[in-house]
């Protein structure tokens, strides 16, 4: 297959043109990555803070309301209310304007100090992630408390002292932001790809391109590289308010995140010229993407892990491109991962671009001729 | 509001509905695959940590503290490491997601009261995992101490806690996510089926033949609404039954409120449906739409995976016009919880009002349309 790349050029000129005629198309390509970035950013957060907390406070003496004092003072828990009587901890369960209820018996200060108080704890259940973390939480809380009311009454026994690599603070924003690049790339390449070629068809201008002395080599490089172009721009804006605005860590290679977002976009452009090669009308071309974004981006570990998936999920994963990039650039993120690091990945990225890309090309010489 | 010509318009859509496949497929096969992929795919049971331990006392009692740390099956020892330095290895390969290192001297300093200090190292970058994990381990650990000290003392903790989790007791992430897959489900697919019903009129040309009959624009909104009110909670009686059959979560509540329930939410949806499909003339546009002024929110902003308490202030506020969050509280509300009315009143006047509102603009946008 030979190409002509001043006839390649000439209908690049004319793909850029087409997509930024329609002003929508600019919001579409360039705003709408940082909103979904902010959207993302914010709202995909596992961090357990601000915990609605209610207090039933039988004792009400220096020592209860130090405990009261002590739960609220990290910043995971927040007083929404408080009785005397525990059927209102229990109303405020059910409605859901407590998630965690704390119940301090009558005689709490005095046998804190004859050495075994013991107060009661209730979680809401219904969150299992909240409640799993708020009662580590609050069982930390109390014993720290127990050990500083009381200090020669237990000996100190076992001290944990944790350290977290790579992320300290365990934010889980730090973990999310460099994912939320990789569905954002997907979702732009396959965009633009999979509705494009079938627009044109439907508008008949796929047969004005037909008769042109364009082979189908020139068309589908005609069709790709700007979308690649414009892929690679969104990459750049979406890592750049990611480090300003977010404060993400950038650690690794810079090179190494260029090198593979451009295996990884073509593999997106491959998937999306391939659903638009099967499908007839812009409207089955985006049912089609979107089935195949649903899980793609459910089965990547973006938002739930990978590891506590199903076995066959978990294998199922193996032929998702953005698994594969997501380990990459969380990689090269906050472990400061370079070229040499994530080659293992890279190649399986790089396998599936060039098969999705031979399936895509040879459907889409089909499709046109 | 004439009932004849209203059933008339419901029939007429009806048959329409019926004819097209891909709409069929939409209603009924979309739901119920969508609850099983994502109810089986989702999970965020942390169990079967995998623990590199680098023992360095080699003591009596350093092994039963790793026995301690290892019994419940939350943690299992993958490897065993001889030097401080190895530690970095494993974790960098995510082949352990924590380390255990327990200095020299630990049994010594045990034995005489402590503090006798132990270091986990967590592969933070996952922070939801790591926080799940350290959770566990401080709570083992915790208790595991007190055995130790308190075996044959009379002294006690200073203050213990009796921690009780209602609603879902084992923590089972199943129980949180199913319950609620059924409202953003119904919210995804509510509003794409409505959104190309208007859409289709105006580009098969029908529109002109409504316009020209004497029904009133109300008539036409709610007419085109009842089919798929209909199916709506079919798609919501076939994945309740499977959420209980096939995935064992409990279903405390009334079923009769869920219904009412589900009926408002689903006025709502459908409604703001139509009013993007009248909006927007296009199919193809309407769908598009319909998916992001959906999807998005209700998977992201309705409280279904994300806390919305831990958000920022301002986007806990655009929560608030996010409809699947009011019937996410409800789901799990009437499943898990077993409330009634008294609690998930609010929830309900909320969906009233956004009944009444994706009714209302449905209504508005479409008489322009005619008028035009």
């Amino acid at each position: 297959m030979s190409i002509s790349w001043p006839r390649v050029r000439s209908l690049l000129r004319k793909e850029w043109r087409q997509i930024f005629r329609d002003p929508r198309s600019k919001r579409i390509v360039f705003a709408s990555p940082i909103l979904q970035l902010v959207l993302f950013g914010y709202a995909v957060n596992t961090d357990v803070q601000n915990t609605a907390l209610y207090i039933v406070d039988h004792d009400v003496s220096a020592e209860s309301r130090a405990l009261v004092d002590a739960f609220t003072a990290g910043g995971w828990f927040r007083v929404t209310g408080s009785s005397d009587r525990s059927a209102d901890l229990m109303h405020a369960l059910d409605r859901g304007s407590a998630r965690i209820g704390l119940e301090i018996p009558p005689d709490f200060s005095e046998r804190l100090h004859a050495g075994g108080a013991r107060v009661q704890v209730l979680l809401d259940g219904t969150n299992s992630n909240t409640a799993t973390v708020a009662q580590g939480y609050a069982a930390r809380i109390i014993q720290q408390f127990g050990a500083e009311a009381v200090p020669r009454a237990v000996p100190a026994g076992i001290d944990v002292r944790a350290r977290a690599w790579y992320n300290p603070d365990l934010e889980s924003r730090v973990y999310n932001i460099p994912a939320v690049v990789g569905t954002i790339l997907m979702l732009m390449s396959l965009l633009l790809t999979a509705l494009a070629v079938v627009r044109e068809r439907e508008l008949g201008t796929l047969d004005q391109l037909m008769v042109s002395p364009l082979t189908p080599g020139e068309l589908i490089l005609g069709k790709t590289l700007p979308v690649a172009a414009i892929a690679l721009i969104d990459l750049v804006l979406v890592v750049a308010v990611s480090l300003t605005w977010f404060d993400i860590p950038f650690r690794g290679s810079a090179i190494a995140l260029v090198v593979a977002s451009a295996v990884y976009i073509v593999t997106a452009l491959g998937i999306g010229l391939f659903i638009s090669t099967v499908s007839t009308t812009q409207q089955e071309a985006f049912m089609s993407m979107f089935l195949f974004f649903l899980p793609t981006a459910i089965l990547s570990g973006f938002m739930y892990p990978v590891h506590t998936m199903p076995d066959v999920f978990q294998a199922i994963t193996l032929l998702n491109p953005l698994r594969h990039f997501l380990e990459i650039v969380r990689g090269i993120f906050l472990k400061g991962d370079g070229l040499l690091q994530i080659l293992p990945e890279l190649g399986i990225l790089a396998l599936m671009a060039v098969s999705i890309l031979w399936l895509a090309v040879r459907r889409f010489a089909r499709y046109v001729s | 509001m004439d009932p004849v010509r209203l059933g008339a318009i419901a029939r007429k859509e009806w048959i329409q509905l019926r004819r097209d496949r891909r709409s069929m497929i939409l209603a009924f096969v979309l739901p119920l695959f969508l609850l099983l992929f994502f109810g089986y795919a989702i999970s965020w049971d942390i169990d079967d940590i995998p623990l590199a331990v680098l023992d360095q006392d080699g003591s009596r009692a350093s092994r039963e503290l790793v026995d301690a740390l290892t019994a419940g099956g939350l943690f299992h020892v993958e490897q065993h490491l001889g030097r401080y330095d190895d530690a970095d290895g494993p974790i960098r390969t995510g082949s352990v997601r924590a380390v255990l290192v327990v200095p020299p001297g630990f049994q010594r300093s045990l034995a005489s009261g402590g503090p006798a200090p132990v270091q986990l190292l967590l592969d933070g970058a996952d922070a939801n995992t790591a926080t799940i994990a350290l959770s566990y381990a401080d709570a083992i650990l915790t208790q595991h101490s007190q055995q130790v000290l308190l075996q044959g003392r009379r002294v006690s903790a200073p203050v213990q806690s009796d921690v009780r989790v209602w609603y879902n007791p084992t923590l089972e992430s199943r129980n949180m996510i199913v319950p609620s897959l059924i409202a953003v489900i119904m919210s995804i697919i509510a509003a794409m089926l409505t959104a190309l019903t208007i859409a289709r009129e105006w580009e098969r040309g029908t529109m002109e033949q409504l316009a020209a009959t004497p029904v009133h624009r109300l008539e036409v909104v709610i007419g085109k609404l009842l089919p798929y009110v209909l199916i709506g909670i079919l798609d919501v009686t076939v994945a309740t039954i499977a959420g209980i059959v096939v995935f064992g979560v409990p279903f405390r509540g009334s079923a009769l409120l869920l219904g009412g329930m589900t009926l408002l939410f689903l006025v709502g949806a459908l409604g703001l449906g139509i009013f993007i499909s009248a909006a927007l003339r296009s199919q193809v546009l309407a769908m598009q739409v319909a998916m992001v002024a959906t999807y998005l929110p209700a998977l992201l902003l309705s409280g279904f995976l994300f806390d919305i308490a831990s958000m920022p202030v301002a986007l806990r506020a655009v929560t608030t016009i996010v409809p699947a969050r009011y019937f996410v509280t409800v789901t799990r509300g009437i499943f898990l919880k077993g409330v009634g009315i008294e609690a998930l009143w609010a929830q309900g006047l909320s969906m009233i009002l956004f009944a009444t509102i994706g009714l209302g603009l449905a209504a508005l946008t479409f008489r322009k349309q005619i008028a035009r």
